[in-house]
Formats: C-alpha cells, sequence, structure tokens
C-alpha cells in the first residue's frame, strides 16, 4: 500500500471491505513481486514445514531446559503450605509469625524471554500443584483496587465450572473484591470442592489447595500497591493460603528496595536462578544450526548480525529465533533454488521435476559455474546443454554436499573440544565463534588457528586424553558412518597414549627438564619453553616417545580440518541451502528510525525516487518538499532558531524556483502562500520532534537534535 | 475482671484508663479515643482483649483492608447488622455509598433491641490510612456520637501521633491515649510468658534473657522478637536434648547458641535468609554461612550496548554537564578542578546524589565511550526503555518522547564500577569526583 508520507514507518490503514473479502491466501505473496520465481507454491510450503519442526525442536529444548528450575520451584509449592496444613497445635507454629512463602525467581534482563517461562510455569503449577494460578503485571495494577480486581476475575477463571460461573460473575460485581470476599469465595470454591471429589487433578489430595500468585514483573510495581497487598493478604494467610513467585529481572536486592523491612518481615523467600541466556543461546545454536537435521543453513554474516544482536542488544532468545525465522522465511523467498532445499531424498525427488527455468538457474549459480569450469570440456558442454545430464549431476552434487555438511559439523565439533580447553582461548571459548570463523575463510590460513595448534602441541597427556576421548564420543554420537575411519584412528592414538604410560614415566624421570614443556601453560611461559624446545632440538636431542605421539595427534586433527572444513563457498550449490542475505536482514532487525527519518528529509530522491530531486550534495533542490527544504535549513542553525531569519531563507528558496510560471499571482498573496507553506512545514518538523517552543526568546524556537554548528 | 490480668500483661495503667473511660455499659462515653503508639506496643491486642472479654459489643476494622470509603462502610454497617441480628441471622447486605447514607442506616442498624440501650465500639486500626480517604471521613468519625445521636464510641488505633492526623480546618478533639515502647523487662515478661510446655518457665526465662542480649539493641519489636524465640529455640535445647549439658547448665547453653543468635542477626532477622531456610539449616546442622543471602545476588548480567548506555547514564548523572568537554574531546586542554568550578558543585556529585540529564546527552557520551561505532537504531531506544523498566534508570518528569525526555541514574557507585570491569573501561578516569 502507498503513503503520501515522506518517512519510512508504520502507517494505519483502516480496513477496505472490499478487499477484504478477496483474502489471498499467504503463499500467494511468495509470488508478488519476482517475475522469475519459480515452484513459489512449493516453497512455501517446504518453509511451513522446516519452519514447524524448527519450532518445536525449540519449543522441546526450552521445555528440558527449564525442566531442573520448574523441578525445584514445584517442589518448593508444594512443601511451603505443607505446614499449614497440618493446622498443627504445636507450641512453636502457634507463637511464629505466619509468612508468605514467597519463591524470587531471578530471571535475567531478557524480559521478552519471560512471557514463555511464565506459560509455561504456569502450566507446570497447574498440571502439579493447584489449579489457582495467577499472573499479574505492573501495569494492570496502579493501585490495590485493581490489583485485587485482577487477582479476583483471574481465579474466578481459574476455577472453571460452566454451571456456576454466571453466578460467579454476578458476585463479582457485587462484592467489590476486597480481601474479605476473596478468602470467603475461597473458602466456598473448596469446600464445594471437597463434596464432589475431581478426578483429574493431582492436587486434590490436598484440603484447600494454595493459590499461587504470579507478579511477573516485579521491578515495575509501585512500592504502595505491593506493601499494602502484602499487608492484608498476610492477615488473611489463614483463610486463604497464598505463594508469591516474584519475577525478577535484575537481582532480588530489589525486594529490599521496594519494601520496607517491616513488610518484608511478612516474607518467607528463596530465591531460584534460571538458567543464563547465553547458555541457552549456545544451546540454540547447537540443536538448531550445527546439525544436519535441518538443510537450512546461515552464512557467516548473517549468523555475525544474529548473535551480535543477541549479545550487543538485547539478550533475548525469541528475538534470536524470530531473526532465524526471518532468515529462513526470506531465504525461501528470495531464492528460486531454495526448492531443493529439504531433506536429501525429497530433494533428489524434486530434481526431476525441474523446470527449464530452474536448470537455468542453476547453470547461473557462481558456484555451479566454477564448479563447471574445472569439468572436461565435454562435460562442460553436457553440463551447460543436457537438461538431463544436469539433473544427474545435480543429484550427485546435493548429495555431496549432505556429506559435506555431515563431517563438517564432526569436524567442528572435535575441533572445538581441542581449542576450547587452551589458554585465551585463540579460537574463542563458545562453538559459535569458531563456527563463524570456519563459515568465513579457510581457517588453517588465519594467525589464530597457527597460535592455536602451537598450544595444542604444549598440552599435558592427561588432558589430551580426555580431549581425545571426547572427540572420539562425538564421531561415534552420529548416526552415520561417514568419519567411521577416523573414529578408529582416534581410538588408535588413544590406545597407544594409554600404552605410553610406563615408558613415559622412565623417560620423565630421565629428563626432568622436559616435564616443564607439558603442563598447561600460559602465553608468557608458552614463547618461553618454546624456546626451550628449540634449544633442546638444535642440541640434538631425541625427543619423548610421547612428544612424538603428540605431534602425531596435532598433525591428524590438522589434517582432518584441512580436509572437511572447508568453507561453504568451495561447495557447488551451496546457494540453495544458505542464507546469505545478510543485508536484508540487517536492514529488517536493526532498524534505525532516526537515520530513516534524516535521510528521507535531507535526501528526498531516496524514497520518493522523482529524477527532479536528484541533487549534489549540500545543495537544496527548490522543487523538494516543504517539510525538506525547511529541515535542511534548520540544520545550518544553532541551538536556537530566529523564525524570522527561517522564513526568510524558506521564501528565498521557495521563490527562486516559481519565478518562471507564478506570474498570476499578484506578490502579496504570493508571500502570503509562502509565509503559510512555512508554518505547516515547521508545525510538520515540530511534530517529529525536531523543533519545540521555547520561553526563552519569544520568536525562536529550539532544535531538539544536536550536530550542525 | 482478675484474668484480664493475666492476658494483658504490662499494660495496667492503660488498661484501667480505658476501662474508667468506657464506664458501665449503657453509660455515654467519650465519643472518640485516639490510641497511638510504636510498632507491636500492644495496641490492637489491648483493645481486642479488653472489649471481647468486657464482652462489648465492637466493630473491629483494619483500613488497610478497606481501600475505598465504601468498603470501609458497608464493613462497618454489615457487621453491625451482623451484631444487632445474630440470632435470626438475617443477611442482607447493605450497600452505603456516603457518609451521609452512613450516619442514616446507622441509626437504623442501632435501633436494634440489644444494642439500644448500651455503648458500640468501632475500632479502626491503622487509622493512617484513612488521611488518604475523603476529607469529610475523619472529622466524621470524630463526631459519630453527636451526629447520629446514639451511643456509640470510636477507637482510632494508629503508630502515628495525633498532631499528623488533625485536618487544617479543625475538628473534635478526641481523647489522646499514648501506648509507650515496652521495657526490657516488659519484653522479658511477656516473651517469657509463653514458655513450651515440655520446659520449665524458668529454663525458657533465661533463653529469653540471652536473646534480648543479642538483640535488645537493633529490634525492640515484640512480633519479631517471639519470631526469633521460636525460631532459634530448638538449637538452645539443642544441648539438653543430647545430654551434653543440664537445664541448669547456663553458661554451657550460652556459649552454644550466643555466636548462633548473632549470626542470625545478620542472616534471618534481616530476611537474607528466609525463615524456613534458616530451620532447616539447624536441623542439618549446617554452618549458616554457605547459604548466600539476598544481597549477595548483586550480579546482573546486561547485553554489551546496555552495559555502556548504563555507564554513560551514570557519567550523565554525576558530572556537571560542562565538564563533558573535558572527559569526551580529544583536545580538551587541562581544566583546572578549583578555578573550573561553581561554588555549589564543589561538593561531592556523589553524594548529591543523581542529576536528571535530556537523552541526547546520555547518547552523545554513549558514542564517545564506545569503541566502535554504534548507530542510533531502534535496538538502542528500546535497550534504553527497557532499563527504565528495570529500575536501572528512571524517566524524570512528563512521558513526552517527543519534548527531549530526561532521565536518571538509579545504580550505585559499587554496581557500575562492576559492570564497567566486564567491559574494561576504567569508570574512576572519567567521574569528576574522583579527579
Amino acid at each position: 500500500m502507498a503513503t503520501s508520507s515522506v518517512s519510512k514507518g508504520c502507517f494505519v490503514f483502516k480496513p477496505n471491505f472490499k478487499k477484504r473479502k478477496i483474502s489471498v491466501p499467504i503463499e500467494e505473496y511468495f509470488n508478488e513481486g519476482k517475475n522469475e520465481s519459480e515452484d513459489s507454491k512449493l516453497r512455501f510450503e517446504t518453509y511451513q514445514v522446516i519452519w514447524q519442526q524448527m519450532k518445536s525442536e525449540t519449543e522441546k529444548m526450552q521445555e528440558e531446559l527449564n525442566k531442573n528450575l520448574f523441578d525445584s520451584l514445584i517442589k518448593f509449592l508444594q512443601k511451603s503450605h505443607s505446614g499449614f496444613q497440618k493446622n498443627s497445635r504445636d507450641w512453636g507454629c502457634q507463637i511464629k509469625l505466619r509468612e508468605i512463602p514467597t519463591a524470587a525467581l531471578i530471571l535475567g534482563v531478557n524480559v521478552t524471554d519471560h512471557e514463555f517461562t511464565f506459560r509455561s510455569l504456569t502450566e507446570a503449577i497447574q498440571n502439579n500443584v493447584t489449579p489457582y494460578v495467577v499472573k499479574l503485571q505492573a501495569r494492570d495494577c496502579p493501585d490495590i483496587k485493581h490489583f485485587l480486581q485482577k487477582l479476583f476475575s483471574q481465579l474466578m477463571d481459574c476455577h472453571v465450572d460452566v454451571e456456576s460461573k454466571e453466578e460467579e460473575k454476578d458476585i463479582q460485581k457485587k462484592t467489590h473484591c476486597s480481601m474479605d470476599s476473596l478468602s470467603s469465595w475461597y473458602m466456598n470454591v473448596t469446600q464445594t470442592d471437597q463434596g464432589k471429589p475431581r478426578k483429574k487433578r493431582t492436587s486434590s489430595q490436598w484440603q484447600s489447595p494454595p493459590v499461587v500468585l504470579i507478579l511477573k514483573d516485579m521491578e515495575s510495581f509501585t512500592t504502595k500497591v505491593l506493601q499494602d497487598f502484602i499487608i492484608i493478604s498476610s492477615q488473611h494467610l489463614h483463610e486463604f493460603p497464598l505463594i508469591l513467585i516474584f519475577g525478577i529481572a535484575t537481582s532480588p536486592v530489589i525486594i529490599h528496595r521496594l519494601l520496607p523491612h517491616a513488610v518484608s518481615s511478612l516474607l518467607c523467600i528463596e530465591i531460584f536462578q534460571s538458567l543464563s541466556c547465553k547458555e541457552h543461546l549456545t544451546t540454540v545454536i547447537d540443536k538448531l544450526l550445527l546439525t544436519t537435521q535441518f538443510p537450512f543453513n546461515l552464512s557467516e554474516k548473517v549468523l555475525q548480525i544474529l548473535t551480535s544482536i543477541f549479545l550487543y542488544y538485547d539478550f533475548s532468545i525469541q528475538n534470536f529465533i524470530k531473526g532465524l525465522q526471518l532468515s529462513l522465511l526470506e531465504h525461501f523467498y528470495s531464492q528460486p533454488l531454495s526448492v531443493l532445499c529439504c531433506n536429501l531424498p525429497e530433494a533428489k525427488r524434486r530434481i526431476n521435476f525441474l523446470s527449464d527455468n530452474q536448470c537455468e538457474n542453476i547453470r547461473r549459480l557462481p558456484s555451479f559455474r566454477r564448479y563447471v569450469e574445472k569439468q572436461a570440456t565435454e562435460k562442460q558442454v553436457a553440463l551447460l546443454t543436457n537438461e538431463r545430464f544436469l539433473k544427474e549431476e545435480t543429484q550427485s552434487l546435493l548429495e555431496s554436499l549432505h556429506v559435506y555438511h555431515t563431517n563438517y559439523f564432526l569436524v567442528l565439533r572435535c575441533l572445538h573440544q581441542f581449542t576450547s580447553s587452551l589458554p585465551k582461548y585463540p579460537l574463542g571459548r563458545q562453538i559459535r565463534e569458531l563456527y563463524c570463523t570456519c563459515l568465513e575463510k579457510n581457517i588453517w590460513d588465519s594467525e589464530e588457528y597457527a597460535s592455536a595448534l602451537q598450544l595444542l602441541r604444549m598440552l599435558a597427556k592427561d588432558e589430551l586424553m580426555t580431549i581425545l576421548q571426547k572427540c572420539f564420543s562425538v564421531l561415534n554420537s552420529s548416526s552415520e558412518k561417514q568419519l567411521g575411519s577416523t573414529a578408529k584412528r582416534i581410538e588408535e592414538l588413544l590406545a597407544q597414549l594409554q600404552s605410553l604410560d610406563a615408558e613415559v614415566k622412565e623417560e620423565e624421570d630421565a629428563s626432568g627438564s622436559q616435564s616443564k614443556g607439558l603442563q598447561k601453560t600460559d602465553l608468557y611461559h608458552l614463547q618461553k619453553s618454546l624456546l626451550e624446545m628449540k634449544e633442546l632440538r638444535r642440541t640434538g636431542k631425541k625427543q619423548t616417545k610421547f612428544e612424538v605421539l603428540r605431534e602425531k595427534v596435532v598433525n591428524f586433527i590438522d589434517s582432518l580440518v584441512r580436509e572437511y572444513l572447508l568453507p561453504p563457498e568451495t561447495q557447488p550449490l551451496y546457494e540453495a541451502v544458505y542464507f546469505t542475505a545478510a543485508h536484508t536482514l540487517h536492514e529488517h532487525l536493526n532498524a534505525a528510525p532516526r537515520l530513516a527519518l534524516h535521510t528521507a528529509l535531507n535526501n528526498p530522491y531516496y524514497y520518493l525516487k522523482n529524477e527532479v530531486l536528484k541533487s549534489e550534495e549540500g545543495c537544496i533542490p527548490n522543487v523538494a518538499p516543504d517539510i525538506c527544504i525547511a529541515y535542511k535549513l534548520h540544520l545550518e542553525c544553532s541551538r536556537l532558531i530566529n523564525l524570522v531569519d527561517w522564513s526568510e531563507a524558506f521564501a528565498t528558496v521557495v521563490t527562486a524556483a516559481e519565478k518562471t510560471d507564478a506570474n498570476s499571482v499578484t506578490s502579496e498573496e504570493r508571500n502570503d502562500i509562502i509565509h503559510a507553506r512555512f508554518i505547516r512545514a515547521v508545525s510538520e518538523l515540530e511534530l517529529l520532534g525536531f523543533v519545540k517552543p521555547t520561553k526563552r526568546k519569544t520568536d525562536h524556537v529550539a532544535r531538539l537534535t544536536w550536530g550542525g554548528c | 475482671m482478675p484474668h484480664l490480668e493475666n492476658v494483658v500483661l504490662c499494660r495496667e495503667s492503660q488498661v484501667s484508663t480505658l476501662q474508667s473511660l468506657f464506664g458501665e455499659r449503657h453509660h455515654f462515653s467519650f465519643p472518640s479515643i485516639f490510641i497511638y503508639g510504636h510498632t507491636a506496643s500492644g495496641k490492637t491486642y489491648v483493645t481486642q482483649t479488653l472489649l471481647k472479654t468486657l464482652e462489648l459489643p465492637h466493630v473491629f476494622v483494619n483500613c488497610v483492608e478497606c481501600f475505598t470509603l465504601r468498603l470501609l462502610l458497608e464493613q462497618i454497617l454489615n457487621r453491625l447488622n451482623y451484631l444487632s441480628s445474630s440470632e435470626e441471622g438475617c443477611s442482607t447486605e447493605i450497600t452505603c455509598d456516603t457518609f451521609n447514607d452512613f450516619v442514616r442506616l446507622f441509626k437504623q442498624v442501632t435501633n436494634a433491641k440489644n444494642l439500644k440501650d448500651q455503648t458500640v465500639y468501632i475500632v479502626l486500626d491503622k487509622a493512617e490510612y484513612l488521611r488518604d480517604m475523603e476529607a469529610n471521613i475523619l472529622p466524621g468519625f470524630l463526631r459519630l456520637q453527636e451526629l447520629t445521636d446514639r451511643n456509640v464510641t470510636v477507637i482510632f488505633l494508629s503508630e502515628i501521633i495525633w498532631e499528623k492526623f488533625r485536618p487544617n480546618t479543625g475538628c473534635f478533639e478526641p481523647f489522646v491515649l499514648y501506648f509507650p515502647d515496652y521495657s526490657i523487662g516488659n519484653l522479658q515478661k511477656i516473651l517469657s510468658h509463653d514458655h513450651p510446655p515440655e520446659y520449665s518457665a524458668d529454663f525458657y526465662a533465661a533463653y529469653i534473657n540471652i536473646l534480648l542480649g543479642v538483640f535488645y539493641t537493633v529490634c525492640r519489636d515484640l512480633k519479631e522478637l517471639r519470631h526469633l524465640a521460636v525460631l532459634n529455640f530448638p538449637k538452645y535445647c539443642e544441648p539438653v536434648v543430647k545430654g551434653e549439658a543440664s537445664e541448669r547448665d547456663t553458661r554451657k547453653l550460652w556459649r552454644n547458641i550466643e555466636p548462633h543468635l548473632k549470626k542470625a542477626m545478620q542472616t534471618v532477622y534481616l530476611r537474607e535468609i528466609s525463615s524456613s531456610q534458616w530451620e532447616k539449616l539447624q536441623q542439618d546442622d549446617q554452618d549458616p554461612g554457605q547459604l548466600e543471602g539476598l544481597s549477595a545476588y548483586t550480579h546482573v548480567e546486561l547485553p554489551y550496548y546496555s552495559k555502556f548506555i548504563l555507564i554513560a547514564a551514570y557519567l550523565a548523572s554525576y558530572n556537571p554537564s560542562r565538564t563533558d568537554k573535558r572527559f569526551f574531546l580529544k583536545h580538551h586542554g587541562k581544566i583546572k578542578k578549583t578555578n573550573f568550578l561553581k561554588k555549589h558543585e564543589k561538593t561531592s556529585n556523589h553524594l548529591l546524589g543523581p542529576k536528571p540529564f535530556p537523552l541526547d546527552r546520555l547518547l552523545a557520551i554513549l558514542y564517545s565511550i564506545v569503541d566502535s561505532r554504534v548507530a542510533p537504531t531502534a535496538n538502542i531506544f528500546s535497550q534504553i526503555t527497557s532499563l527504565v523498566t528495570l529500575q536501572l534508570l528512571t524517566l524524570v518528569g512528563h512521558d513526552d518522547q517527543l519534548d527531549g525526555p530526561k532521565y536518571k541514574c538509579t545504580v550505585s557507585l559499587d554496581f557500575i564500577r562492576a559492570i564497567a570491569r566486564t567491559v574494561n573501561f576504567d569508570i574512576i578516569k572519567y567521574l569528576y569526583d574522583f579527579l
């Protein structure tokens, strides 16, 4: 849809009823804009299938990650009111203060992810502890009245009894939600529940299931509301077994900041910490990207953008996955050959049905052209002319691409095992950093790789063995037996190392100096010991057997890396499965509203695409929209702008254009019109937040942006 | 009333004052009585037991719960209604919106036979909340007797002195009664009163003595002390239960419990560790040092740019804006601190607290302290907003985004130093106070 606005942004369009009736199916959008688009429907379907798989995988993963936290929370909830349930006549229980059990749930600053956590937490509590779970957030509760109203209405919804629902709504209207009415309602409900035992509820062993109240964003609640609520509910705790869960984004010190001692002494607070979001990200990348389960891959730049948005801006897993979804969608939308981005047998089947156009698309791929150039002449001709031959060749290429990926991830993991334990982490601590480097270029050409190998040559024996063992299990974990021989080779090396045990000891006794080199070292010591080793070699001292073996291991891993960790660009047809349009992604995910506004006003041609508006840097075209002229003029002013001067300048610029054609109008009228146009342009600028009226000088406006003189 | 003395300890004079004020059942009493005193000085307890044991018709209302006028008035009326017609058990809900209605309905309700010939008491606990309600409520309740022409007395309970209540339009002066704090002797007597059945009173009194010795300097709140006494008592009994000491072996018991109580003062009393965790620790006989308290979790993990935004905000809050040139321009020249300063800036900005700063200043500082180029993307702005929701920054004044919002940084110096350390930024070098 079109707007008359000059700036990029969100615009509200009132729904057009005629249009609404002809609803366009979503897949149709894939057709729009690109004439050459092929198999758009198929591509859309493939996209949906892959996305569904990815989504369910992430959900499963998040469930697993949250399991520990939820288990301990549920344990806490279950035991916290058990003392009250007993109704004990114990001496201590009578005198002790009745504190409200409270769980302080530290969730980290990634607020966007909290909603998901709370949703699954609610589910878990409802399944295991109590049907009465209420979630409140600060913006719904500006005062205690609204707080209780929300609590009441949500509690009613928890207790789903179809026949009594109407009745309860009436009750709610009549009693305006005091704590008294709340607890009497609760008594009513629990007693009637006892009368007719429920089958489904696991909580039915409880005489009175507790009420769990989750405050989603503890930081935003006002002190007064929280204080009053806690004081009130602590007085009703006997009839109304409440448990609080505070969702805390920063640190639990906030509790003391919000609540005075008199109030916090009414709480019995325990702390629960959720998984750090960085670990979470590692798992997401591990499960979604470093696997052959999904045929879709990201190029280095795209991955870099997604991770840097995560690490630099928001820490939000949800946003990361959204970004991943966007790149998936964009890939299937913009790349016609993405039909081949599916599992191998399906892709092979699809190749047979490729149209001529698509075949041409394949031939146009840079990676494919490179591949063709390497072939013999007859084959080249066949590839470029014979469709059938091309299809067969493509099938085999896809297969080798698949094999490449399988090996790639396995070797990458092995290499990560080696490099993640090195001092100062020359190749990064996280596997995602290593992955990025490997995607970008030949990793063995980098200096970091060389220094990492140097460090590996210093490893002690036990370290080396544990790493090798890990590598072995990594290689064995894959179902496909591509690297079977490698696994065997590692096993051999391990066995050799073990058998060395006895001999090495003797050697070490013989030359004590050598043991120095075997210890884990930092860079300074490394240099020193390297020098020493050189010295040793020069004197012609023979290496120990262990050193020989270690050299072998390092060379072995080096050869693996050189063989399997080739960057994806080297593989023919990689464009079909790699999303590379980093620029589009950046534009969509990291929008810069100020820049867009500035571009629109400073260089109207950029958005309007009107040839007349094309201008050189610095000068003001007089046919530009009024607001652009006013904007450009105001850029040259300092903090306060004299309106008269501004208007003069504006008139000068505008009249320069209109001198020729405005003969019919008298100069006075024209001046009036220009004046009105100026006023409108200024008020538009005010609306956009560039200037505001100031009280310091009456005929001036103040600039709200800086820059200029 | 011999049994009253057994239940209400150390408040003999107040009880007798109240009793003489109440007089006989059918006598008119003083229209309004204002009782004040510190937390846990027995105001509520004394009034309640007195009214109950004397079996006087009364309504007890806690003003925190009644956050609207309507709730308060209806609660009083409904309870009175219940009192007057307790035998029949009819329960028609009375609705009442204004004080005028209240007076009218009150007359109707108290017309019942069993309320007619005796004083009705209305007790308003936490009366300070009345001040936040409509202006006519407090004066209205003060002269309720006169307005309704019934035999009624309103008792106000509050922790605040009467002078803070008095409306500036003037009102009927209530009878003011002060409940002084319990002395250490009183506390000892009251706390020893409820000893556990399985141990002798003397044994428990000795324990209370030790407890008060530790806690009396920091806490005189009776409720809190009782709570602490119960929490730590099992530890005190431990040697006796194990048979290592007899009940009379006070010195040994003291040596056992004293360090324990001191630890309790630093942890469970401040609610760093919850009571249930404390109990569990006692049972498992662990060292409470292992468990980290609330304040131990000060570390907050923030995204990279958020850290810099926060640092920039801190600098903007605590540096005078005129010094920005000196810190963030390359060729600033030397500025001598003494000549450069205006007089009021000579005091440390950290003593004065954070000052508000405009968004643009924050961004300008941000661009100059981050090594790489930062584009003013939507993500940066949303980070600023989310820092506001996390209460690390606060929005000052109006929240009109177009007019240049102003913020304050609310984090402490220690916090910001910890943050700055993680990004290798030497914040002290940029703070004007530490030049």
